[in-house]
């Protein structure tokens, strides 16, 4: 039975059999890795040399290595906690909400997108933990039973509300994953040749069979998932934003933030989905699964989560006219037009203009445009967090104190550092894991291959002739 | 050490797997298991899978997690160390939420997973467990036991009949 659309382009190209996915998926699992991912791979362990040596010196010195003063106590680190945070919901929202509405365009580019979510919290979670100065006492944000007379956390700072909601979403997102990889990691299983290969795939896969039964239960628990971790990731965000909003910082406290911080992790995040996967279906060959139609529906994306952010910059600014409140007028003419105005001013051009090239199809489907517009945006969304957070801080209630923050090389080596961690951590699950979701674009091909033939027509002529079954 | 001879089916499409489910027991032969390489739509129905009940769980483990965070809040600030934190009261039910919600999610969450592994004896083997390795590629394999006088040439034509492209014998020792 197929269900071709005339109108739909199709998910899957070339002609595409079940056999193939999984030969197309497992090749560079299973080949020897090719020049291209080991020149990546060691550069990418240069940058991870930095953020360890980065690291030394902020634990070795303290984090006055970091170009922080009395005036400017968060900068870069909560810039780049921030950033990496926004990056990892595009993963969850692929995965989750896209799961909810039933987008089946999301089946090959989840598992990568959920691998970034994963790295991306990794890579965020460093700079609270560094910014603690000493983070060998990191589970004191725990509410564990001390010595220190039983006091226990401050149950109503958003600061902790962070830490419960960065680990909560770090390990649902993490369960999720590797839910969704059980079944892929049983196909790389049973085409295993290597007595150690068969072994690490057979204790990842945990028993998995493929049985009707567990595929039942499989779904529910991916659908109850999705329905978790929809919350779950606005939940994240909302808290993040929570950081700023409950505090009385001219700047920070407005009510705009949740949605505000929401929409721009979710456009920051598909951009970066965008720059990944656009390199990975080139260097995997990956074509015939992530395709042009892939790539606009994320631009689609791009642009309706862009243009939120631009009209929320926009109604920031009417409103800190609108209150009245001189502090909340002088902290957004400064934003514009003070000492950071160019911060100011790259974020409004990288996140508010570029975008709206996304409205011309020409410029949505061409591999080109959206690489180079989704590291604009990327950049652009720095600048958001950077402007937020300096900006507000650095000309504060008393004339006196007012300072500008110049970052230092460690400062400036962290947060490079944590690409190289982001990278390296990436290439690997490129290369040792399934990138594709082979079993849910399995489940896909028969209705969005853009194939009408029946796959083997020798099987139903001798099978009786096939009676309508309910399809998705 | 028991073991148990299945007759495998081996099927090329999921339409004609799903009409050979239904008419193979409708001739009144019991279907041990069917392994596919990904979900099939309606396969649950023809099979006779009833709906699991993985979501009750999730919902009372959800609960568990909404109690315990509620509870470990109002009991810590509001009894065992009380502080007057930001004039507000000490058990600020408001400012509770945000980590009642994340609680909530993760108890909800993992029990829930953690539950079906138990139920589908999901863990880490190294042994291979298909009985044919290609129903993790491109392969439908239906299983039926094969008991004490069964005739298998009446099942090996049962299958071939519904569209199996090929049967295997399987033992497996358990």
């Amino acid at each position: 039975m197929q269900h071709v659309s005339p109108i739909r382009e199709p998910l899957v190209t070339g002609g595409k059999t079940y056999a193939d996915i999984t030969e197309d998926v497992c090749r560079q699992v299973e080949a020897k890795p090719n020049v291209r991912w080991m020149m990546a791979l060691g550069v990418s362990l240069v940058f991870l040399g930095i953020f360890i040596y980065s690291v030394y010196r902020t634990l070795w010195f303290g984090i006055g290595e970091w170009g922080l003063n009395k005036t400017v106590g968060w900068a870069w680190d909560i810039t780049n906690f921030v950033w990496w945070v926004g990056i990892g919901h595009a993963g969850t929202l692929i995965s989750a909400i896209l799961l909810l509405f039933r987008q089946k365009w999301r089946t090959s580019i989840n598992r990568a997108a959920e691998a970034m979510t994963i790295f991306a919290v990794i890579c965020a979670a460093m700079f609270p933990v560094l910014h603690m100065g000493r983070p060998w006492l990191a589970y004191w944000v725990l509410p564990l039973p001390n010595t220190f007379g039983s006091l226990w956390v401050n149950f109503n700072s958003p600061l902790l509300w962070d830490v419960f909601a960065i680990s909560t979403y770090f390990s649902v997102s993490l369960v999720f994953w590797y839910i969704g990889l059980i079944p892929d990691f049983a196909t790389i299983r049973d085409r295993a040749t290597g007595p150690i290969a068969r072994r690490a795939y057979a204790l990842l896969s945990m028993n998995w069979t493929g049985s009707a039964k567990h595929w039942s239960r499989y779904e529910t628990v991916s659908l109850i998932l999705a329905g978790l971790a929809t919350p779950l990731v606005l939940s994240v965000h909302t808290i993040v934003s929570m950081d700023f909003a409950t505090s009385v910082i001219p700047g920070w406290h407005t009510t705009i933030f949740p949605p505000y911080f929401v929409a721009g992790a979710i456009f920051s995040g598909f951009a970066m989905v965008l720059t990944l996967m656009i390199i990975t279906r080139k260097t995997f060959k990956l074509e015939d699964y992530i395709t042009l139609e892939h790539v606009e529906s994320m631009n689609k994306v791009i642009t309706l989560t862009g243009s939120i952010v631009g009209v929320a910059y926009i109604t920031e600014f009417f409103i800190a006219w609108y209150s009245g409140v001189e502090y909340e007028q002088y902290a957004f003419i400064n934003r514009a037009t003070g000492p950071y105005w160019w911060a100011y001013w790259s974020m409004m051009t990288c996140n508010v203009i570029t975008p709206q090239l996304f409205w011309f199809r020409s410029i949505r489907r061409s591999l080109t445009a959206t690489f180079i517009i989704s590291i604009f945006v990327n950049i652009g969304m720095w600048f958001e967090r950077f402007v937020i957070i300096v900006t507000s801080l650095h000309r504060d209630f008393l004339p006196s104190s007012w300072v500008m923050f110049s970052p230092t090389s460690i400062d400036v080596g962290v947060y490079v550092g944590t690409m190289g961690l982001f990278f390296t951590l990436f290439l690997l699950f490129a290369k040792f894991f399934p990138v594709v979701n082979m079993a849910e674009v399995k489940s896909i091909l028969k209705s969005s291959s853009g194939v009408s033939h029946t796959h083997h027509p020798e099987a139903s002529m001798h099978g009786t002739a096939p009676k309508n079954h309910k399809h998705d | 050490m028991t073991s148990k001879k299945y007759i495998l089916g081996v099927f090329e499409d999921e339409d004609v797997l799903l009409n050979a489910i239904e008419s193979i027991r409708a001739a009144g032969t019991k279907i041990y298991d069917v392994f596919t390489p990904y979900p099939i739509h309606g396969i649950d129905d023809v099979l006779g899978i009833q709906r699991s009940r993985l979501p009750i769980v999730a919902f009372f483990c959800g609960l568990c997690g909404t109690s315990f965070a509620l509870w470990m809040q109002i009991y810590m600030l509001g009894f065992d160390w009380p502080m007057i934190i930001g004039g507000k009261p000490h058990v600020a039910l408001p400012s509770f939420i945000p980590v009642t919600f994340e609680l909530t999610v993760l108890c909800a969450a993992f029990g829930m997973v953690i539950t079906f592994f138990i139920i589908s004896g999901l863990r880490p083997t190294l042994k291979v467990p298909v009985m044919d390795v290609r129903s993790t590629d491109d392969k439908y394999v239906m299983a039926i036991e094969l008991k004490e006088g069964t005739d298998i040439n009446k099942l090996n034509d049962l299958l071939r009949s519904n569209g199996a492209i090929e049967v295997n014998e399987k033992e497996v020792v358990k």
